[in-house]
């Protein structure tokens, strides 16, 4: 089945019907979380009541809007911390783990490179448990030891943070590392032999032709940890971050209201996600 | 001097890695499996054993669950399998330029939204007073609100449409590796559409056949948000299970070892996915 090989006119009718069915479904879910959106009902569910924007702007009960809804407003800004400081701290880790992996031969490489793979393969909720068993039981033994407390270690924003870093900074390492092995070193000793200092040399030359993996890989992270629900879950404390208030809701019975953000989210993402390939799109063109 | 300065580069690159590995993954998988082997005696009163484990298998609600999201999860990747083949096919073979990159962007789309939303969609289509429901009704096919949520083939649909990316990704970029011309040969040499199914594009595309059924495999066993969310409270998945223990009833012992169990049969499809595939983990998830 392939263009130059004529098919009979059924079976390529049929195969065309499939592929547009599998569209509608992929496009199905979306579509209608947007369109309620936009109805003048207070459950997000048929009959169409006519079209409204009190979804988002609205600030009467029961139609409060998102942008006069505090609690949403409020995990959007916890969400958009967390991802900061996640997408901050992945890329550094990041861009560290490419250096170190490109340019450094040493005794144990092999086994470094497969146990930064680890967190791929490791199910998000059990990252969530161990870290927070991990992080209880040091919080446990320091105040027996010390008599002081030691909240950061309790379930929390700083722990949401450190167990989303645990496994975005391997995508991370990934992406800035293929860019890396593309990078020609004569043109970091033409910069050396031209009187440059070795990390004046990094920074003039290496990092401005790795800045487009650099960027890929924090839009790609600040999308994975907006995102990110079973590690989160199992670390949250009482901020919650968007995705953990949207579940608690969505499971008290929703209003359009959550129609009304998922869409901002569906948008929001749909463009972070086109920047990021378009990013890794120069980058394999350069 | 010169190579103490590169020492000193060298020691300071791998210090951020180690940090990471050693505090956020392998001590807290050690701890993990610690609490799994104490049991609780008393308050701060631990004795080491296999008690969790033995509760587990003795309970049979606990292994049974178990059992049941390992086995809804292999349905739910030949599923994977069964329907992202073809559009992997379609989009690697059948189209051209810039058909095909829009084609992969659609396909690429609802996966950079969250999963929630994603979910949250279906509760919509599905739910007694959703849009199906009201579609048939509507179209006079039945007489009552139908509810479609909360029951196994919503769990299905929804874990399919969640992990049908990460099946659809690796296949298209095995499949256009396959050289054309080789199809034609088969063609040629007299072979019809199954024979050369057979035996020269599947065997063409296990390399991403594999990495796809792992990783899919990998995303249902490990899911939350669509069974607890479609199936309802009934859904018995393992990972509401071990948020029970952990959460609601403060069982930590009994949930780590839940956890490690979990850990257990995911590293181990993994582990057999590379060996009867002869791939490494750097290739598989390189590809993704």
């Amino acid at each position: 089945m392939i263009p130059t090989v004529p098919q009979p006119g059924f079976a390529k009718w049929c195969y065309r019907a499939y592929v547009t069915v599998f569209f509608v479904y992929l496009a199905l879910p979306l579509t209608v979380v947007c369109v309620f959106a936009f109805n003048n009902s207070v459950f997000p569910s048929l009959p169409w009541e006519g079209f409204t924007l009190a979804w988002f702007f609205g600030s009467e009960a029961p139609y409060i809007g998102v942008f006069n809804e505090r609690s949403i407003l409020r995990s959007i800004g916890t969400s958009a911390f967390v991802a900061f400081w996640v997408s901050g701290l992945a890329v550094a880790v990041g861009t560290c783990n490419a250096f170190l992996f490109v340019r450094h031969e040493f005794r144990g490489k092999a086994l470094l490179y497969m146990l930064m793979l680890m967190p791929l393969i490791i199910p998000g909720v059990i990252l969530g448990i161990s870290i927070l068993v991990f992080s209880s039981s040091a919080a446990n033994a320091l105040e027996d030891a010390t008599g002081m407390w030691f909240d950061g270690l309790r379930p929390g924003l700083p722990l949401v943070i450190l167990g989303q870093f645990s496994f975005i900074t391997t995508f991370a390492t990934l992406v800035i590392t293929a860019r890396l092995q593309k990078f020609d070193p004569s043109l970091e000793e033409a910069a050396l032999n031209l009187g440059a200092s070795k990390w004046g040399a990094i920074q003039q030359i290496t990092l401005p032709f790795l800045l487009p993996a650099i960027v890929a890989s924090a839009v790609v992270s600040i999308l994975m940890s907006f995102e990110n629900f079973n590690t989160t879950l199992m670390l949250v404390g009482s901020d919650s971050p968007l995705t953990i208030t949207m579940f608690d809701k969505l499971k008290q019975g929703s209003t359009p209201v959550l129609n009304a953000v998922s869409l901002l989210l569906i948008i929001v993402s749909a463009v972070l996600g086109l920047i990021s390939l378009l990013f890794q799109k120069r980058k394999s063109a350069a | 001097m010169r190579s103490d300065a590169s020492r000193l580069g060298f020691y300071l690159l791998l210090a951020p890695i180690l940090l990471w590995l050693v505090v956020l993954i392998i001590l807290p998988h050690i701890g993990l499996f610690i609490v799994s082997i104490s049991e609780k005696l008393g308050p701060r009163e631990y004795e080491t054993g296999f008690g969790n484990y033995t509760a587990f298998f003795s309970e049979p609600l606990y292994w049974r669950t178990f059992a049941r999201t390992a086995i809804m999860s292999i349905l739910a990747t030949a599923l994977t399998l069964v329907l992202g083949f073809p559009i992997a096919y379609y989009i690697a073979k059948l189209t051209r330029g810039r058909t095909k990159t829009v084609l992969f962007l659609m396909c690429m789309i609802p996966f950079w939204v969250s999963e929630l939303v994603r979910t949250f969609g279906w509760m919509i289509l599905l739910r007694e007073t959703g849009v199906f429901s009201n579609l048939l009704q509507s179209l006079g096919l039945v007489s009552g609100p139908v509810e479609m949520l909360y029951n196994d083939a919503a769990i299905m649909v929804g874990l399919v449409y969640t992990s049908i990316l990460f099946m659809v990704v690796p296949l298209v970029t095995t499949l256009d590796s396959l050289d054309d011309s080789l199809i034609e040969a088969g063609y040629d040499l007299g072979g019809t559409s199954t024979s050369i199914m057979r035996e020269i594009v599947i065997p063409h595309a296990m390399p991403g056949i594999v990495s796809g059924c792992i990783v899919v495999f990998m995303l249902s066993l490990g899911n939350y948000l669509t069974p607890i969310l479609l199936g309802g409270k009934d859904s018995l998945w393992f990972t509401g299970m071990i948020y029970t223990q952990f959460i609601t009833r403060f069982n930590w012992e009994l949930g780590s070892a839940f956890g490690f169990l979990l850990l257990g049969l995911s590293s181990l499809v993994v582990f057999l996915g590379l060996k009867l595939s002869g791939q490494t983990l750097s290739q598989t998830m390189g590809r993704s």
